[in-house]
């Protein structure tokens, strides 16, 4: 690991002020920096704790949730109004690695915790474009079961590993943020880039821009919503494919549906085309199955992981015909 | 059956091994242990004119079997726990010594060539750094000297340790960095710049068949005419089966913190092997035996992978350079670049069945990866030697070499694999059949050693599977495929044999002193990895001289204690419980020769007497008794002390010895992801007597635990391209963790065997085989898939 300075900031603005002044790197519980720190796949000249900002959940008057970015994984998905009005979001929290990291990791690192891709972490052995543009990509070629199956490039087949993302994906989810230039809002959806030439640069924030927090928008009362992960064994593990879905059928029929796909693209992934396809059909087997094929339809395979295809299209049919069966 | 060709002796391959023929192969692997069988093929491979020396001892077998106080036997907890618990146990890596420095790696990233460039300047300008080493300023050392005739070799490979600018495998160490800190030195190493020039290297398995393959002469055995029976037998299966790669993930990282005092070396190891050790490093650096001194008393797991290592070497070469001490712990990586693991193997397993299920014809061979240098053969055919009853026989194991870290025995080397195979195959010729696979195994029971006709010493493993199959409720299977559904989970269940060979090794030595306030201390250079040693001996030597545990201090893992025992080959209980039977009977000699005219035992001879109720007892008149303190305050002595080592280990070369289990499993198979989730295991098992039913459960669960990993997650993604491994570390190389375990039940026959010391058979290889094949086979019964590629991971099964 290389040296560093460390800082603790207060508040929002002191964070980006620090940011700002030392060229450093915002570090939430470290579960995922610290790892990249260690095998100097990151080398910030300073780090500012960012763990001291609020760490807060509250109601919005539209009956929607703010969530501060420090607040912990575990202390959200044991939130009453999460695990109640937000289910996909407690469940695809608690699907994601171990009591212990959960415990550590922030909202604000979980959705900027970067690729599990092994060629991106082994610095001494391995190229990669994302690590050291311009230097060629080993996964293509190598070890790529967990690797994209859409919206990949010829630079880069990783993909953005969060269980979290996924649901804030499916739930709408508006992250604020702070920085230099003042306040803004993003939806979580267009935060997060797809990787095209320039996999080094894998989100729309400015350098030092600070996430603050992340707002969920109210859920219509009939809508349902469940999370489904996929993976190589029982518990941490990430998802090889994970299905993030709102459904609310009514009268045999969709009325409003929302689904996200995490582990299979580089961004947590909104499935806008199975969505279109669905809104206002039938809410059958068929209807889920035509509309999971239709999102894939742009799905390619690399060696390893074609089989993530049809896992996709299985899964989102199973998730979106328990939505709708359980009603 | 008939043209026992091969049974006993090598065949045909040219070799120093093949002089001495008085060898039997109950002989060769007894010596060296199933982890240790390859040591005969490194004579292959090692200078010409070495072979194994005979072990064999025309000595009248001797039955073993005691009775006493009933502490053999007892579920005693571990005597280590508490320490464990309270981490008051140090382990090698918690040695603080005074001055100490830390030592960090540098792995190379080619898998052949030469070190072009190193430098080293920033590093030496870092905070706290102290020194380097590498092949430029290395002391000139030996290489290891690999298991094999040489018996207190335990090295994994004969390469040179950074004494020149060769590369031979992706990850080798090419420095070492010692700073103040670990964080220094991990900081320092991360600064030394290298460039190499490469060489084509053989790092795909298909290139290294393409290369030509070499047989492994021990594994080659043809009985009959295999081929042409299994063409016409009425029933057959002839299919592939591959294993992947899979590396060592003891809990504790192997580490070492050395010191020399002068000329003398200490060293606090993680090791299954300490005297081997102070023999091998004396070896390699140019001293003598007694001027190293290796001490591992607690070992947070070894399973194969913690015999001799270059670590060991490079971190008292180092200390000698900086002449301070020094602490080397490899990081999780550090232990899949350096340590190696199970190897890859593509195994053909035929099987010609009559319609009445009686088997004649089975034919195990195949290719593993190998590197030249291992003494590791990863012997997959072993296991269809002795397993059933054949009309016809053909085994032989083909190598095919890479440019990798050397193979590293890994818990049942070799049969963990094989048996994947032929357990598999059996239950394919069960369904061929239509027959129940455990009818089917029970039909196919040898009577004498399939082999060469030996007389098994005590075999049960029907009793295992008709007890198994109660309690498992194997009744209640549904034997067509696919026909049990619970929602979307489909439920089926498999079994599976397990078997491993009896070991006995040469080298069991004790001291036992008695001291006069009735105590008594055995000092054994003996291991305990985490299994129980310590608690399953003390209980051995409680039971043998009549004595309470708390009366007893049982040591080991200490090179400058007697004894010669590695913790291998399933062989340490049976080999101390033999070294312990000797030293009773030495101190109950010694002791008579205190007895004087006025005691109670005056007169007798040492075949009448035995230990009883912390003393000697007469031993059909027991009230003709004296406590040891009573002999000793008479005879006015402190303590007494014996030094005893047993006779050589010939139980194994008159009989055929192994232990058994019928092993069980339930999965549910997800129908829509291909998901398998394990959800009951029994193993009922034959292993002789079982001195500890609680370390025994323990080991047994995590023998199948490990299958679990075996048959479903684990896979070191071992980049073809470059011979680099890929995933070294716990996050992605997946071996099953809490939620992936279900209850694990066990049970035993319980039935001792009469050629085996206390009657018990090893058990700490025993449960890693044949359950692989029970999980594989009921995903088979769950879905009607049969998968012959391990690990079993869900896109096998959507
Ligand atoms: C072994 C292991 C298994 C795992 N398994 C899973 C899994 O199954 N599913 C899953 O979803 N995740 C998994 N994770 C990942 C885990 O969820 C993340 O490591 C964690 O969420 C990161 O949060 P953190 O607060 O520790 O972030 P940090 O490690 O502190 O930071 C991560 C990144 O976020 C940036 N950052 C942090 N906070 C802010 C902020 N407020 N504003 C701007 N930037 C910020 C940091 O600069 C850094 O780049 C696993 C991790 C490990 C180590």
């Amino acid at each position: 690991m290389n040296p560093l300075t460390y800082a603790r900031a207060r508040d929002a603005a002191e964070a980006v002020r620090f940011a700002g002044a030392r060229d450093a790197t915002y570090l939430g519980g470290g579960t995922n920096l610290v790892d990249l720190l260690r095998e100097g796949v990151e080398r910030p000249a300073a780090l500012v704790d960012v763990t001291g900002l609020p760490a807060t959940i509250t109601k919005r008057r539209n009956g929607g949730l703010l969530i501060g970015a420090a607040v912990r994984n575990t202390a959200l998905a044991e939130d009453r109004d999460v695990r109640t009005r937000y289910p996909v979001l407690a469940r695809a929290i608690l699907a994601g690695a171990s009591a212990q990291i959960r415990n550590m990791a922030t909202v604000g690192g979980n959705i900027l915790q970067r690729t599990r891709c092994a060629y991106f972490y082994d610095i001494d052995g391995s190229r990669c474009n994302k690590r050291t543009p311009g230097q060629g990509c080993d996964a293509i070629g190598g070890f790529n079961r967990t690797h994209a199956i859409l919206g990949a490039s010829s630079a880069c087949v990783a993909t953005h590993p969060s269980d979290m993302c996924a649901a804030l994906a499916a739930l709408d989810a508006v992250v604020h943020l702070e920085g230099a230039a003042g306040a803004r809002t993003l939806p979580l959806t267009e935060l997060h880039r797809l990787p095209g030439d320039h996999p080094e640069v894998e989100t729309l924030l400015e350098p030092g821009e600070l996430i603050t927090a992340v707002e969920l928008p109210p859920l219509a009362s009939g809508a349902r919503s469940a999370y489904r992960k996929v993976r190589d064994r029982a518990s941490y593990a990430f998802a090889l494919v994970s299905v993030a879905a709102v459904l609310e059928v009514k009268n045999g029929r969709v009325k409003d549906v929302r689904l996200a796909l995490g582990g299979v693209a580089h961004k947590p992934w909104r499935a806008r085309e199975a969505e279109n396809a669905l809104r206002g059909g039938p809410a059958t087997a068929r209807a889920f199955r035509a509309a999971a094929e239709a999102e894939l339809d742009a799905a390619t395979a690399l060696h390893d992981n074609g089989f993530k295809i049809e896992l996709a299209n299985r899964t989102i049919t199973a998730v979106l015909a328990e939505l709708a069966g359980r009603k | 059956m008939s043209n026992v060709e091969g049974s006993g002796r090598p065949t045909q391959h040219e070799g120093a091994a093949q002089q001495d023929t008085s060898l039997t192969r109950r002989g060769v692997l007894g010596i060296f242990g199933a982890a240790g069988a390859g040591a005969l093929v490194s004579t292959f491979t090692g200078p010409p004119g070495v072979g194994p020396v005979s072990l064999v001892s025309e000595a009248a077998p001797e039955v073993l079997v005691q009775r006493g106080s009933g502490w053999v036997g007892a579920a005693l907890s571990r005597i280590d726990g508490p320490l464990k618990v309270r981490g008051m146990a140090r382990f090698a890596a918690e040695f603080a010594l005074d001055d100490m420095v830390y030592a960090a790696l540098v792995f190379s990233t080619i898998a052949k060539g030469r070190i072009a460039t190193l430098d080293t300047g920033a590093a030496e300008a870092a905070p706290g750094f102290v020194l380097v080493m590498t092949h430029r300023n290395a002391p000139r050392m030996q290489p290891m000297v690999p298991f094999g005739p040489n018996e207190k070799a335990a090295g994994n490979d004969n390469l040179p340790i950074m004494q020149d600018d060769r590369v031979r495998w992706n990850g080798q160490p090419i420095a070492v960095v010692l700073a103040e800190t670990q964080e220094q030195a991990d900081h320092a190493a991360s600064l030394i710049r290298v460039t190499y020039e490469a060489e084509p290297a053989t790092t795909s398995f298909a290139q290294a068949k393409a290369n030509g393959t070499e047989g492994a002469v021990y594994f080659h055995h043809e009985i009959g005419d295999a081929e042409a029976e299994l063409a016409a037998a009425a029933v057959s299966v002839d299919a592939t089966y591959r294993t992947p790669y899979q590396n060592h993930n003891a809990i504790e990282p192997h580490a070492v913190t050395v010191a020399w005092h002068g000329d003398e070396l200490v060293v606090h190891d993680a090791s299954q092997s300490v005297v081997h050790n102070a023999w091998s490093l004396a070896h390699i650096l140019g001293i003598e035996e007694r001027q190293v001194h290796v001490t591992s008393p607690y070992v947070g797991g070894a399973f194969g992978g913690k015999f001799m290592g270059s670590h060991q070497v490079l971190a008292a070469a180092a200390a000698r350079l900086a002449g301070r001490p020094v602490r080397l712990t490899l990081s999780r990586e550090g232990v899949y670049r350096m340590v190696g693991g199970r190897a890859l193997t593509e195994q053909r397993m035929a099987i010609g069945a009559r319609r009445d299920g009686r088997f004649d014809a089975i034919i195990h061979t195949g290719t593993a990866t190998h590197t030249r240098d291992s003494p590791h053969p990863e012997a997959f055919p072993f296991v269809s030697l002795s397993a059933y009853a054949t009309g016809s026989l053909k085994t032989d194991l083909q190598w095919a070499f890479l440019d990798q870290v050397a193979n590293a025995a890994m818990r049942a080397p070799g049969e963990a694999v094989g048996s994947f195979a032929l357990e598999s195959a059996v239950d394919e010729v069960a369904v061929a059949l239509g027959m129940d696979p455990i009818e089917l195994r029970i039909r196919n029971e040898p009577k004498t050693d399939p082999l060469n006709g030996a007389e098994f010493s005590s075999r049960n493993v029907v009793k295992a599977w008709r007890d198994g199959a109660e309690r498992f409720g194997w009744a209640k299977r549904n034997p067509i495929p696919g026909a049990v559904r619970k929602g979307e989970w489909l439920v089926g269940m498999g079994c599976g044999t397990a078997s491993h060979i009896y070991n006995r090794e040469n080298g069991g030595a004790a001291r036992l002193t008695l001291t006069s306030d009735g105590t008594v201390t055995v000092d054994i250079a003996t291991h305990d990895a985490g299994m129980g040693t310590e608690t399953a001996q003390t209980q051995i030597i409680a039971e043998n001289l009549a004595l309470h545990p708390d009366q007893v201090e049982f040591r080991l893992a200490d090179s400058a204690m007697p004894g010669l025992v590695a913790g291998r080959g399933s062989s340490q209980t049976t080999t101390v419980a033999a070294t312990v039977v000797e030293a009773k009977k030495m101190l109950v000699a010694e002791l008579l020769t205190l007895i004087r005219a006025d005691s109670p035992l005056a007169g007798l001879t040492a075949q009448q007497v035995g230990p009883r109720n912390a003393g000697l007892a007469k031993l059909d008149d027991p009230t003709r008794h004296e406590t040891y303190t009573a002999i000793l305050t008479r005879a006015k002595r402190d303590k007494v002390t014996v030094e005893a080592s047993p006779d050589e280990p010939t139980e194994m070369n008159e009989r055929s010895m192994h232990s058994y289990g019928a092993m069980f499993c339930e999965v549910r198979v997800n129908a829509v992801t291909g998901e398998t989730r394990v959800s009951r295991m029994l193993g009922s098992m034959d292993c002789g007597r079982v001195i500890n039913p609680k370390t025994a459960a323990s080991q047994f669960r995590g023998g199948m635990i490990m299958a679990m990993g075996l048959a479903l997650t684990e896979h070191t993604h071992y980049d073809e391209r470059t011979g680099r491994i890929m995933n070294p570390s716990l996050a992605e190389y997946h071996i099953p963790v809490h939620l992936d375990v279900p209850e694990i039940d066990v049970i035993w026959t319980g039935i001792p065997d009469p050629h085996a010391p206390m009657g018990a058979r090893g058990i700490g290889e025993l449960s890693v085989t044949g359950t692989a094949a029970a999980i594989a086979n009921a995903i088979y019964n769950a879905t009607g898939k049969r998968i012959r590629e391990l690990p079993i991971t869900l896109d096998k099964l959507m």
